[in-house]
């Protein structure tokens, strides 16, 4: 895959700074959660181990808190909280409330009441009942409760990376971006090692016996609220703007490597997802972000692009492409798709985005529309000489393409259509593709280049000369490596660039990159 | 001591406690008895509110108890539970200083207190630290007693405190039960539902039925008196071995003419006599006569 054929151990051992700061950030993350949620989760669990009444609400909140996928769950905290730490901590706090509330009210409602009724009798007040009696028998269960929470959050908590709240995920989350194992792995694997680690510590705790356990309970809050405050070591820097960049941006050579590289830019940086990243520049919580150039949102939120004036960025022309025997198998399948060839360029692109990603208006719609304008919708066929399967990656973009793709299909071919449409990054795309999972999904040349390929250096700086160049060189590799066929551009490239808010560009009066690195080296 | 005024207790529509009174003297050791539902364990945890009465009054020592802050009454009431309801994340050492320590005794104290009782109830020094699942089920009730004796108060309160052992146990605690000098100030009030058990160690009895006091008095009274056919059919089973225990010889004392009395407390049963003879082979002087005094008494009483 790399020209160097890096191992994983020699990919931990480059980037172990970053890693050691995405572990202690995780860690961090996970416990501030963890601490707030048995800050908050036991007095609810005892709370309604004395008002049972109260119980079958506070359960069954906190169980559909626990049933919200945790995407949307952190997607919930952006217009609340806005991104970063803050909403992360949250999100992971709600996920580990469930187990840690239900924990502690069958702990304490389990503990056997002939007990309960000789602690009353010996004349304990409720109070004395509760931290004498209650809470030590039910240790254990409670235990337990905090043990699942934990590993629960731990695995939660790659996530945060979506909001730019750090940890493992930010490298679990750029590798399936950019398509590189080792990387996935450098984030799973300690974010692995860190769940079994503190289940089996847990696990220990709980097996002590009932003795050593009180001192242990004591200990607990403690050594929770230590993990805690690694979160809070890494956050040392300081930088007059602040940049969101998506994962696979921060690892690419088109991304963050050349901005650093090419053009000397320092500035306190972000991981974030792209589906947020937008909003959190229009709220000014970020200041440049790494957007795509035609995306939609860069209209409804007034954003512009600063120019790439020394030229990291390559083309993106997007192209389906398709595997070469569903050519065969659906003859008139070529034909079909290249009707929409040209027909697509970068402020129509924009505007279709902008009606699906601001608008709200459904992906189906706008494909609908656009076909009729120009003159390309017929009515479905109804035919059935075999199912064309479409993919495509998670943005809105792609799901517009592949709409009028599956539309183009219907109307002029006997063929039905199967969609698999938002497919989480160009790796897992391209794999369903290799792995005869998909016929065919839109791409761009870049990509094709730069993630899938990963040529040398020097064949890359040859080929991104032109996007004639880049699109030859993509096609003849993958009908010779993966017998993947591009058919012709769409028209428009949305290629990688930086955003800034159109009215703080003018006021600092940055209109290129390195217009911002210029100021930024301002003190 | 211990005055109740028409206590009643109601879950909802279900008169638990109907409307009762009773007294009970210094020093006495008064049985609740009957089967179970019939409101005896509801009566007794009303005595140190662990259940709040619905009607009535009860007066310890002339306070009345329902305005007293109900932690501070039960601190000076001792409380014997069934499954001993002892702390096991407490050591036994632990278990017997719980009141002690609400109490805030200084710990040289409490622990000159424990070591005390711990020797009265054959406990050894060693289960001090010991936990209360490995220490067998007499020796927990033991400890179970010796908690709710250790701030030494006026009045114990034991719900069915020898239910869960074992019949040979059993006798034998009951045994040291009595022997007790612990006990022998304490005004105790037991429930249970074992009529031998009642008639060996209560001063007085009250056999409850159905929420109420069917009839109160000594197991003699109840034996050669009843109140009515429920009274008769309660205690008709081994009625002849309950006779033999709640008979003493002090009850016997102007038919005994030539019986030897060596040895023999004036309150030791008839019952605990005839066991005694047995086992000396028959050779004092007196069995026949202890006999025909004692069936002269039953058909006295009976009269």
């Amino acid at each position: 895959m790399n020209d160097q054929q890096q191992t994983l151990w020699d990919f931990m051992r480059q980037q172990s700074d970053k890693l050691a700061t995405q572990t202690l950030e995780h860690i961090g993350l996970t416990f501030v959660s963890l601490f707030l949620a048995v800050l908050v989760g036991l007095p609810l669990g005892i709370l309604i181990a004395r008002k049972r009444k109260l119980s079958g609400t506070v359960l069954g909140v906190a169980g559909v808190l626990q049933t919200i996928p945790s995407i949307a769950l952190l997607g919930f905290m952006i217009p609340l909280l806005g991104i970063g730490p803050k909403p992360a901590i949250v999100a992971l706090l709600l996920y580990a409330l469930l187990p840690i509330i239900r924990n502690t009210y069958t702990g304490i409602t389990g503990v056997d009441a002939s007990v309960k009724e000789a602690a009353t009798a010996m004349g304990m007040n409720q109070w004395q009942v509760l931290f004498k009696v209650e809470l030590p028998l039910a240790m254990p269960v409670i235990l337990a409760g905090i043990r699942t929470a934990t590993v629960i959050t731990v695995g939660v908590a790659t996530l945060a990376s979506y909001i730019a709240a750090g940890g493992l995920g930010e490298f679990i989350f750029g590798g399936i971006s950019l398509n590189n194992t080792n990387m996935i792995l450098a984030g799973a694997i300690p974010a692995a090692l860190l769940a079994i680690l503190f289940d089996f510590l847990l696990s220990r705790l709980q097996s002590l016996n009932l003795k050593k356990i009180k001192a242990a309970t004591a200990a607990l809050p403690v050594i929770i609220f230590l993990l805690a405050l690694f979160y809070f070591i890494p956050s040392a820097y300081g930088s007059k703007l602040t940049a969101g960049f998506t994962p696979e941006f921060m690892g690419r050579q088109d991304g963050n490597l050349g901005l650093v590289s090419k053009y000397g830019l320092k500035i306190h940086t972000i991981v974030i997802s792209d589906a947020v990243m937008y909003k959190a520049a229009y709220e000014k919580q970020l200041d440049v972000i790494s957007g795509y150039s035609t995306d939609g949102r860069l209209k409804a939120y007034n954003l512009i692009v600063l120019k790439d004036d020394k030229g990291i960025f390559p083309p993106y022309y997007a192209a389906p492409i398709v595997r070469d025997d569903a050519l065969k198998k659906f003859p008139d399948l070529e034909k079909t798709l290249n009707l929409l060839s040209g027909k697509i360029n970068d402020s129509i692109m924009t505007e279709l985005n902008y009606r699906t990603d601001y608008l709200h208006e459904s992906p189906e719609r706008v494909a609908k529309d656009f076909l009729v304008s120009k003159n390309l919708w017929r009515p479905e066929r109804g035919g059935n000489a075999g199912i064309v399967r479409i993919g495509s990656k998670i943005f809105g973009e792609q799901y517009i393409l592949a709409n009028m793709y599956s539309m183009l299909i219907k109307g002029y071919t006997d063929y039905d259509v199967a969609t698999k449409t938002g497919l989480g990054g160009t790796k897992i795309c391209f794999d369903a593709m290799t792995n005869n999972q998909v016929d065919l999904y839109p791409e761009y040349t870049g990509t094709g280049l730069l993630v899938i390929l990963q040529p040398p250096a020097n064949v890359v700086n040859l080929v991104e000369a032109s996007k004639e160049k880049t699109y030859d060189y993509v096609k003849k590799e993958f009908e010779k490596q993966y017998n993947i066929k591009w058919l012709q551009p769409i028209g428009f490239n949305n290629a990688y660039a930086l955003m800034m808010r159109q009215k703080q560009a003018a006021d600092l009066n940055v209109k290129s990159i390195t217009d911002l690195k210029t100021y930024l080296d301002k003190k | 001591m211990i005055l109740v005024r028409s206590l009643s207790k109601h879950f909802g529509k279900v008169k638990a406690v109907d409307d009762i009174s009773f007294e009970v003297a210094e020093q006495e050791t008064m049985i609740l008895l009957g089967t179970s539902g019939s409101g005896k364990t509801t009566t007794l945890k009303m005595l140190n509110r662990l259940i709040e009465p619905t009607n009535g009054s009860i007066f310890i020592n002339d306070i009345n108890i329902l305005k007293q802050q109900p932690e501070i009454l039960r601190r000076g009431i001792g409380y014997v539970l069934q499954n001993n309801g002892l702390f096991p994340h407490y050591t036994v050492e632990e278990n017997i200083s719980v009141v002690p320590q609400l109490l805030k005794w200084d710990k040289k104290k409490t622990h000159h207190r424990v070591s005390e009782l711990l020797e009265k109830l054959h406990l050894t020094k060693s289960q001090l630290q010991a936990y209360p699942n490995e220490l067998s089920g007499g020796q927990q009730q033991r400890v179970g007693l010796a908690r709710a004796l250790v701030a030494d108060p006026p009045v114990l309160l034991m719900d069915e405190p020898f239910g869960a052992l074992d019949n040979v146990t059993k006798a034998s605690i009951h045994a040291e039960f009595k022997a007790l000098d612990e006990l022998k100030k304490k005004t105790i009030i037991m429930v249970t539902h074992d009529v031998q058990e009642a008639f060996e160690l209560g001063d007085r009895i009250c056999l409850m039925d159905a929420g109420k006091i069917v009839q109160q008095g000594t197991p003699a009274e109840l034996l050669f008196q009843p109140k009515n056919k429920f009274v008769r059919d309660f205690l008709n089973e081994q009625r002849l071995q309950l006779e033999f225990k709640s008979v003493t010889l002090k009850d016997l004392k102007h038919q005994l003419k030539k019986f030897d009395h060596n040895g023999f407390e004036p309150d030791a049963s008839v019952w605990f006599v005839l066991e005694k003879l047995k086992q000396d082979g028959g050779k004092v002087v007196g069995f026949e006569e202890l006999i025909s005094a004692f069936y002269y008494y039953k058909k006295q009483q009976s009269a």
